[in-house]
């Protein structure tokens, strides 16, 4: 079959793509879903405080992919659940699966890829010890709590200080469940502030900085872990080992972007972000192939991925429109001085259309700094930050006059003293 | 004179507030927004939270249904409001926005769906 635009996930990105693209004048859309549901990972996010800025008022995850999945029935924009996309290539050609009519294939005129991002596992964190059951990410101990109705133990350790593990602190200490301890190996949280404030602290639950688990115990269930000090190398301080009991730890250490089929399709990935290199218009190192959300980057908020999605969704349209322009400008971002990466990493003026909003996240936590951008060694724009985290993904703006303006092809994102 | 340091938690920004009550004045510094002030407030005098969990569904595609306060509830009431949501099975279809318990412990706020589930 042939299809105008295809877009590869049914969660908050996906949705917000082709809203956008339909909204932009293409009608032949077609949304492909692995799971049995469109929303993605929202339908497990029970909890509130989604959606202020697209919004303006707080709202669960299934609230807020609701009003997307609201308006996709509206605009008659064709989705298939169930449906597992095997092979994308770079002429866009996709092999896709599902049970009802077995292997098939679509040639799209532009596709956006939205699969979301996973979460790393114990195996990638290569903690010693036995294999027993009760050891989960987060994110699977959040499926089975809040969708599929099972709890997943009593007494309960966290790994990492990321979001999900301290959104699962509060959600099982709420089910009944003894939450013993937070741990994380750095020396700040890599989840948000005011996640460690209404998760953490409103129910007495520690939180351990420079901690990790460093064995594990139990033959058939968990029977405890050893918990210990890491010196500034993140290496364990013989001796400072503790034993804690209990049966359930949860791992919440970081989150990939999925991009197995964009690596089948040839598309550039960032070594740094593990998404493909995007630009201004989302599109990647494939010509009519975008993406946007978390497999481009792990975003910390649902409202900012709405606003990246928008941009994919508006890209496809354009470039099925032939109004997506190549000119020969492109300016390469950067990133230095404890900015780790810039998204997107490429822009060209002509294809902005009031200005660019680009996302970044910093190597460690800095007070009292500016975000100075800079081309050909001269300040473009500066911002003050009072503090900025690796934890809270930073943004700027800069307008199209000002990006038009730029002679050099580099712009530089880079932090200074205040 | 008593102070006390917390974290907003109305956005994302998590601003750090510090609340300086004198005489029964309180006054707020830190904030960068109203509603910044208004939860510092709200947290020296009467603390309250909006609660998520979810209920069990007979009859639906899924097991169980997401729900919400309404409106923010008492703080010091989170496990009282645990407590009357965990008694509570609904029938399938459950829409978005379906009332599960009517004015929950007399806090004058219902509890809700925020999800669908459909008859299997």
């Amino acid at each position: 079959m042939k299809r105008e635009l295809v877009i590869i996930g049914g969660g908050p990105a996906g949705l917000a793509a082709a809203v956008e693209a339909h909204n932009n004048g293409i009608n032949d859309i077609l949304i492909l879903e692995r799971d049995k549901n469109l929303g993605g990972i929202l339908q497990q996010c029970i909890h509130n405080g989604f959606g202020l800025h697209i919004f303006g008022e707080q709202l669960t995850g299934p609230e807020y992919s609701e009003r997307f999945i609201k308006k996709v029935n509206e605009l008659n924009i064709e989705y298939m659940l169930d449906t597992m996309v095997l092979n994308i290539d770079s002429s866009r050609k996709i092999t896709a699966l599902t049970p009802k009519t077995g292997v098939f294939e679509i040639e799209a005129g532009a596709v956006v890829l939205a699969m979301g991002c996973r979460e790393r596992t114990r195996g990638a964190l290569n903690i010693p010890g036995s294999r027993p059951s009760g050891i989960l990410t987060a994110g699977a101990a959040q499926r089975f709590v809040n969708m599929e109705g099972y709890m997943v133990g009593k007494k309960v350790v966290i790994l990492g200080s990321g979001d999900i593990g301290l959104i699962m602190a509060r959600r099982m200490t709420l089910e009944g469940a003894e939450v013993k301890m937070v741990l994380e190996i750095m020396p700040y949280s890599t989840g948000l502030k005011r996640n460690i404030a209404q998760c953490l602290v409103d129910y007495d639950i520690p939180l351990y900085f420079n901690h990790t688990v460093v064995n594990i115990h139990g033959k058939n269930r968990l029977e405890g872990v050893t918990v210990a000090e890491v010196d500034e190398y993140r290496k364990p301080i013989a001796g400072t080992e503790k034993y804690v009991e209990c049966d359930t730890l949860l791992l919440s250490v970081g989150l990939i972007p999925e991009n197995e089929l964009s690596k089948g399709a040839g598309i550039e990935i960032s070594g740094i972000t593990s998404g493909p290199v995007v630009d201004e218009s989302m599109q990647t190192s494939v010509e009519g192939i975008f993406a946007c959300g978390n497999v481009v980057h792990v975003h910390d908020l649902v409202d900012f991925v709405t606003q990246e999605s928008y941009l994919a969704g508006k890209g496809a349209a354009k470039f099925i429109k032939g109004e997506l322009s190549k000119s020969k400008k492109v300016i390469s971002t950067l990133g230095e001085n404890g900015i780790r990466y810039v998204v997107p990493q490429k822009i060209n003026p002509d294809n902005v259309d009031d200005s660019v909003n680009f996302f970044m996240r910093v190597d460690n936590v800095y007070k009292n700094v500016f975000i100075e951008v800079l081309s050909e060694g001269k300040t473009v724009l500066k911002v003050k930050r009072p503090v900025v985290s690796p934890g809270e993904m930073e943004n700027i703006k800069i307008k199209r006059e000002i990006l038009e303006n730029i002679n050099f092809n580099k712009l530089i994102f880079s932090l200074k003293e205040a | 004179m008593s102070k006390t340091n917390i974290t907003c938690i109305n956005c994302p920004m998590g601003c750090p507030l510090e609340i300086t009550m004198e005489n029964d004045i309180i006054s707020v510094i830190g904030n960068k927004c109203n509603k910044g002030k208004e939860y510092a407030i709200r947290e020296i005098t009467n603390p309250t939270r909006i609660v998520t969990s979810t209920v069990k569904v007979n009859g639906g595609e899924r097991p169980v249904v997401a729900i919400k306060t309404q409106d923010e509830i008492p703080k010091k009431l989170i496990f009282d409001v645990m407590k009357e949501i965990n008694k509570v099975t609904i029938n399938a279809p459950v829409n978005l926005g379906d009332i599960v318990i009517e004015n929950v412990l007399n806090t004058n706020v219902n509890v809700i769906a925020t999800a669908n589930d459909k008859v299997k």
